[in-house]
């Protein structure tokens, strides 16, 4: 039997990892890494996912999609702030948000199932099998409306998704079976998009979750935000550039803004450099981790008072956790190590890849549904309060957040006019008093028989199962008789719109490997095409005449071949025009050296 | 005839939780998985928390044995192992687990655990006041009316009448959560009362009485701890909000 595969998909990263014997293992692809980009490039010449989406989103921003998990489960309203940072238009159909990308629109668990495809594709080139069902991840802090668009992805990419699992629950696992560690651990994830606490007892191979915490909009990407306006604010200080009508040169702000991040974990200082659109010369700035850590405090700060009240939730003081464990990207960076320590007075543990450990746990749960082994049980819970809307716009709670599921709670409803036919629901999720503070899941109308006022006696279940998600049943007291209950989701694709995207996903299905190498060669030719063009207008006084039309004779034989079937043909055509802008390519670095050691030598003066 | 007899012996045999497997059809006697087919049978509605976790029906337990206890039935009923059943194994599994977590859950918290106990011998009981008593009723009213100029002053930026208003409710607060302190000893210290009376032989009308007299003092304490922290709340969010 094929293995259930668990998947990571995350905000910036995603992976897909299976059972090798009793190890979790993460899937490297062709490329040697494990890490797939979460970005989806549309391209004239086809689909792109992962790394060479990666590669393409500067070229093409308007046609590629990046950290689209930030709009699963959500209306248009719910991200009109940071609109402004992504290059593509978002509309809005039925409270489902739609990219438009080109001519044509997409939902975001759609885009989500063409990264899910990519990972699926890659663990079935490496474990040889055909691949259909998986455990799938998401944060803790995920209501019910951000779960359900994540098991769609999943349908639509073709894949049974037997179970969606927390990601720092996931993360447990994989930390449980690698130290056999008893005790109270909290895991902290502070992921691209997301940030999740959650307090775990580990006891006897249960791993039982006393409560969870979070933020669904505090991550990587937000810490990246943070850099890059000190990006903007600096270039539109010092040049003379409407900087942000350019979205190919905010894209390479934004992935400098990253590299800054990444490279002060390890470092005190980097020189981050960024070129300017239509100018010969670059932005460069000096960054410190100093200057770093004073631009991302206020936000790393914000993860602790999740953390606070998981602990409150739980009963519990910051001492009497055994074990901190660290996950995802963002907790390389030492200032959330610091803030980490100081609130839970321990060095936390990062023995564990932070990148890896949520994929290798939803293999081991995996293994779990398998039935293979019954070492192991998660008993998780739900992150947030379920309840009603009740008379005067107020939420009654009717399932307490940190109720470990799965979990029910029964409601008895009855009409107040004779006659009454139907009786209105308004299912919310969220901790606040009043109905439009929290978020809605979901209205339906009971269906009621007409009868004198209070006589009709409706049960309502409201059951969420162990995926986090719920599920509504009614029943008349008075005749037995179980009712169908048609819920219409607030912000959801409905079931014929899932099907329909199955349906639309075969489109991009049919790329064997061949067509994948072929788009993947074109999407490069296109891309040295207008670098080696850009290059050319910056240095053709550097350089020969001669050296100037050899370059264009290789360009326009690169553009010949592009036309063609043979990928391996475009690829030795673009090693033609690499070799010959090879002296351009040094002549432009020498130049740019030079202006480099000269700013330097200004700022010294200075 | 031979067939009236077996309806009267199912009848009979009801709240002795005896049944037939929902799959073979072989008497159940109250096991959780079918001795015949092994299919996990749903727990039956009427069962109580306390004797789904084994427990007799006291006041005091053992904490570890509660948990002990519900991981191993979690072990039993949890989603996780039916994955691969049939769809009706799978949805009892569902129903028999969200069933076993409230019970647990109810039962780990002293307090839940006295009102849930409350709510199974209800009967005599059920005539209890649920207002507080006046004296408290008055105390609330006025820290009410407190509150309410702290959140007036707080907000036209009347910093000193302010500062004055919250050293008044912290003050407040401080008392509240004490006397709530001592309401939930004083909860506690019966507990041993009620389970000594659950020893004694059943039956005599007079300790019926005794025991409801004992669950009626219980509820009252109860209630006023749930008037009490509801109040607290109420400050706490108003003095420190998140």
């Amino acid at each position: 039997m094929p293995p259930i595969v668990g998947i990571d998909l995350g905000t910036t990263n995603s992976l897909i990892a299976y059972m090798e014997g009793d190890r979790p293992k993460v899937i490297k692809g062709a490329d040697g890494h494990a890490i797939v980009p979460s970005i989806v490039g549309l391209t004239d010449n086809g689909l792109l996912v992962g790394e060479p989406a990666k590669e393409h989103l500067i070229r093409d921003p308007a046609h590629t999609i990046y950290s689209v998990k930030r709009f699963m489960g959500k209306g248009l309203d719910d991200v009109r702030e940071e609109c402004k940072y992504f290059p593509y238009d978002l509309q809005e159909k039925n409270g489902v948000i739609r990219i438009a990308i080109g001519e044509k629109s997409y939902s975001p668990p759609q885009v989500s199932a063409m990264i899910l495809k990519e990972l699926k594709r890659r663990a079935e080139q490496y474990l040889k099998e055909e691949i259909s069902q998986a455990v799938i991840t998401v944060p803790a802090y995920f209501n019910d409306s951000q779960r359900q668009a994540t098991k769609d992805a999943g349908l639509i990419a073709g894949l049974d998704v037997l179970r969606i699992i927390n990601e720092p629950t996931a993360a447990s696992l994989a930390y449980g079976l690698q130290q056999k560690t008893q005790g109270i651990i909290a895991i902290y994830d502070l992921g691209g998009g997301t940030f999740d606490l959650s307090i775990l007892k580990l006891k006897n191979g249960i791993f039982e979750v006393l409560a969870t915490n979070g933020n669904t909009h505090l991550g990587g990407d937000d810490l990246d935000r943070q850099i890059t306006d000190v990006f903007l604010r600096d270039i539109q200080g010092n040049f003379d550039i409407e900087i942000e009508s350019y979205s190919d040169c905010m894209q390479a702000i934004r992935l400098e803004a990253e590299r800054v991040k990444i490279e002060l974990s390890d470092k005190k200082s980097f020189m981050a450099v960024v070129e300017l659109p239509g100018r010969k010369e670059r932005y460069q700035r000096e960054w410190t981790r100093e200057e770093l850590e004073s631009c991302t405090h206020e936000l790393i700060e914000k993860t602790l008072g999740p953390c606070r009240i998981a602990l409150k939730d739980a009963g519990l003081e910051p001492e009497q956790v055994d074990d901190v464990i660290l996950v995802g990207g963002s907790t390389r960076m030492p200032l959330v190590r610091r803030l980490v320590e100081k609130l839970f007075k321990q060095t936390p543990h990062c023995e564990l890849n932070p990148d890896e450990v949520v994929a290798m746990g939803a293999a081991i749960q995996g293994e779990i549904l398998s039935g293979k082994t019954k070492d192991m049980l998660l008993l998780d819970v739900t992150p947030l309060s379920l309840g009603i809307e009740t008379m005067g716009g107020v939420m009654s709670t009717l399932i307490r957040r940190n109720t470990t599921i799965p979990a029910n709670a029964k409601e008895m409803f009855t009409t107040s006019l004779d006659g009454q036919t139907s009786v209105d629901i308004h299912i919310l999720q969220g901790e606040r008093e009043l109905v439009p503070d929290n978020r809605s899941l979901a209205r339906f109308q009971l269906p009621v028989p007409p009868l004198p006022a209070g006589v009709p006696r409706i049960e309502v279940n409201f059951l969420i199962d162990a995926n986090g998600i719920l599920h509504v049943t009614a029943k008349d007291i008075r005749t037995g008789e179980v009712q169908s209950v048609e819920v219409k989701p607030s912000y959801g694709l409905t079931d014929e719109e899932v099907e329909s995207m199955i349906r639309e996903s075969f489109e991009f299905a049919a790329q064997d490997i061949q067509a994948r190498q072929l788009i993947e060669a074109r999407t490069e030719a296109d891309a040295i095409s207008i670098a080696t063009e850009k290059a050319l207008t910056r240095a053709k006084d550097l350089i020969g005449q001669e050296e100037v039309a050899a370059i264009q004779q290789s360009l326009s034989v690169l553009k010949e071949t592009q036309g063609k079937d043979d990928h391996r043909l475009i690829r030795s055509k673009i090693a033609e025009v690499e070799k010959a802008t090879r002296h351009l390519a040094e002549t432009l670095m020498d130049a740019t050296l030079k202006e480099a050691l000269a700013s330097k030598k200004v700022s010294e003066v200075l | 005839m031979e067939q009236k007899k077996n309806i009267a012996l199912a009848t009979r045999t009801v709240p002795m939780a005896h049944s037939l497997c929902w799959h073979c059809h072989s008497e159940v006697k109250g096991e959780y998985l079918c001795g015949q087919c092994v299919k996990v049978q749903p727990l039956s509605k009427e069962l109580d928390y306390f004797t789904c976790l084994r427990l007799p029906r006291r006041l005091n337990l053992d904490e570890q044995t509660l948990e002990n206890t519900f991981y191993e039935l979690s072990r039993t009923f949890h989603p996780d192992f039916y994955s691969r059943k049939d769809e009706s194994e799978q949805s009892i599994s569902l129903g028999n687990s969200a069933l076993l977590n409230t019970a647990y859950r109810t039962l780990k918290d002293p307090f839940q655990r006295a009102e849930y106990l409350i709510r199974l011998e209800a009967g005599s009981t059920k005539n209890i006041r649920s207002n507080p008593p006046a004296d408290l009723f008055a105390e609330i009213l006025e820290l009410q009316e407190t509150l309410e100029e702290f959140r007036l002053t707080s907000s036209k930026n009347q910093s000193e009448t302010s500062t004055i208003l919250r050293k008044k409710l912290q003050t407040a607060r401080q008392n509240l959560e004490h006397r709530r302190l001592h309401l939930e000893m004083s909860i506690v210290s019966k507990f041993d009362e009620w389970d000594r009376l659950q020893l004694q032989a059943p039956n005599p009308k007079e300790l019926r009485e005794e025991k409801d007299a004992l669950l009626k003092d219980i509820q009252a304490n109860l209630s006023n701890r749930t008037y009490i922290q509801n109040m607290v709340n109420e400050l706490v969010e108003t003095l420190e909000p998140a």
